[in-house]
């Protein structure tokens, strides 16, 4: 692909962030971080195209170490983010009533 | 070891990654929402998932055990993270987060100059340029995450630490680390390549995250981990550019203009530029009228007396800052709040937006003790109706209520947008001790008549006016 055709694709990315990452509202900017760290763990991807062409020990060191940084993220991420929201669902809505009736 | 291992330039992969970032930007549209938002989660979650299995499908993609293991370890220390991390350390684990995936990008980029190097073809500029913006700014962004995450655990002190002539010190890294990348940049010929110098590079860009951080104060947190949040995504792009990847072109670029929209409305809610609270430690900015010393007389009030002005009020508004995040004292608050709604009070919370460490911090607490999400209140939703509340709270917050900053044009928050406490009929102000804020500024709130000091715990002093209430 060519630098010119992967900077547009940057560009566009970047309009479409900006458009839909504004509306989150302050609330939820924290699970917003976590979830973004979720994403750049997407940086895997590269690990695991770089690992294929690992010969040396040191290469595999790097490689090795750059899945487990980018599964981490991932991983943890997602988890983390999930935890997070559940306590946002509103869900426990019946907390003054005695907690009878569960939604 | 896959049967139809795929081309990486082919329609398939590509469709494929479309299909992955299109579920990140939708799971993120979902975050709009508190309801919709953990479906939003799950939904990126899935565009993830997709991301990897096709990448592992690619022709090319070998040592498998390598890739086995990494996801192995992985997956195993993320899910145990994720379970164990309390919601008052968010910060630290965003923090480490951040530095992980700006450490693995820079690892890549090192991999991926090393293995330009064995195969001693000369490199492209297209290719070169971006793998050393993404290791530059991958190794910024791990060591200055570390740094953060050191602080905010404190491991390292959080009081901002400078060393003589830092500005000048800085300056000159930056200088130097962009003349060797120029220098890496320019040798892209066969047997041109210079593995030294860009280790050298690495090192000198991890010096420089550590130094820009190092001289942040805790109260500057959540800019900074904003902005080194903002500094991955665009890494992260960076690299995506090397690998011509479009799935972490776009991913990474969504995390870019997070971090940038948050750097931005963090640093808007101070009052201040992102270079000045990066290069310009808090409090130095000016003379200004910090603590004193001199003794000021204020009122001090019990728990009890406390509750029972509570009780009698009819709309009491709570401020909750990092202080109440240090005591833990979110259930007990909410305690609070329940017993003062079934005396008939009405209560909401009043949430500035660099309350706590990192970008609503102060939400998270809060809707873990099950806070219904109504009833937290942004500042300047809340301030126009501070003048009509009886009682405000203010509970482990200090220089975001400073009415200081409002009038004071010689003190270092002047113009920072606050939480008008002070216009509120009475105030109380639970703290530890009269100790100032992180930056040692007087809040002359604690002096005002309608003032009233209830010193101890938070989590302590809440439980013990929740007790009271239930007496009366």
């Amino acid at each position: 692909m060519d630098l010119v055709t992967e900077i547009t694709i940057l560009v566009l990315a970047a309009f479409v962030g900006f458009e839909v990452i504004s509306k989150v509202p302050a609330t939820l900017h924290t699970p917003l971080m976590s979830q973004t760290n979720a994403i750049h763990g997407i940086v895997v991807l590269g690990g695991l195209i770089v690992i294929g062409y690992a010969d040396a020990p040191l290469d595999y060191v790097i490689g090795l170490l750059a899945i487990i940084f980018g599964t981490i993220n991932i991983v943890g991420g997602f988890m983390v983010t999930d935890r997070m929201l559940e306590m946002f669902g509103g869900k426990k809505k019946n907390r003054s009533d005695s907690g009878e009736d569960h939604e | 070891m896959v049967a139809a291992a795929l081309d990486p330039g082919s329609a398939p992969v590509g469709l494929l990654y479309i299909l992955s970032f299109s579920l990140f930007i939708y799971g993120i549209r979902l975050g709009t929402h508190p309801t919709t938002a953990r479906r939003g989660n799950g939904i990126a979650a899935i565009g993830m998932a997709v991301a990897v299995a096709t990448t592992l499908a690619l022709q090319g993609i070998g040592n498998w055990w390598v890739i086995i293991v990494g996801i192995a370890v992985g997956t195993a220390i993320g899910a145990v993270a994720s379970k164990r991390v309390q919601m008052t350390g968010m910060p630290q684990m965003v923090a480490l987060y951040n530095g992980l995936g700006g450490g693995a990008i820079a690892l890549i980029a090192w991999a991926e100059y090393r293995h330009w190097i064995v195969e001693d073809f000369g490199v492209p500029a297209d290719e070169l340029i971006p793998t050393l913006l993404a290791m530059v700014i991958g190794s910024i962004s791990f060591w200055g995450s570390n740094v953060a995450f050191g602080k905010l655990q404190e491991l390292i002190p959080s009081q901002p630490l400078k060393v003589p002539g830092q500005q000048v010190i800085n300056a000159l890294l930056l200088v130097g680390l962009i003349a060797a990348c120029v220098y890496l940049g320019i040798s892209n010929g066969p047997g041109e390549l210079n593995e030294p110098i860009f280790i050298l590079c690495l090192v000198g860009a991890a010096v420089l995250g550590v130094m820009v951080v190092m001289p942040i104060g805790g109260a500057d947190m959540p800019v900074v981990i904003s902005l080194l949040n903002a500094f991955t995504g665009l890494s992260a792009a960076a690299a995506g550019i090397a690998l011509d990847n479009t799935a972490l072109i776009v991913g990474g670029t969504l995390v870019g203009s997070s971090g940038t929209i948050l750097t931005l409305e963090m640093a808007n809610a101070m009052n201040r530029s992102v270079p000045n609270i990066l290069f310009a430690g808090f409090g130095s900015a000016g003379g200004g009228p910090v603590a004193s010393g001199e003794e000021r007389p204020y009122r001090s009030m019990n728990a009890q007396d406390a509750a029972i002005q509570l009780a009698y009020a009819d709309s009491v508004v709570i401020v909750p800052g990092y202080g109440l995040a240090v005591a833990q004292a979110q259930h007990a608050v909410r305690e609070m709040a329940d017993e003062l709604e079934s005396k008939g009070v009405k209560v909401s919370y009043a949430i500035h937006p660099v309350a706590g460490r990192m970008p609503g911090h102060m939400n998270v607490l809060l809707a873990e003790a099950d806070v219904p999400y109504e009833q937290l209140r942004e500042m300047d939703e809340i301030n126009p109706e501070l003048p009509q509340t009886d009682v405000c709270v203010v509970i482990g917050a200090n220089d975001v209520t400073n009415p200081a900053a409002k009038t004071d044009e010689e003190s270092p928050i002047y113009g920072m947008p606050i939480i008008e406490v002070d216009e509120a009929q009475q105030v109380l102000v639970l703290k530890r001790s009269m100790s100032p804020g992180f930056a040692g500024i007087d809040n002359d709130l604690f002096y005002h008549p309608k003032t009233a000091m209830v010193f101890g715990d938070a989590k302590a002093t809440v439980s013990e006016i929740v007790s009271e209430l239930g007496n009366l």
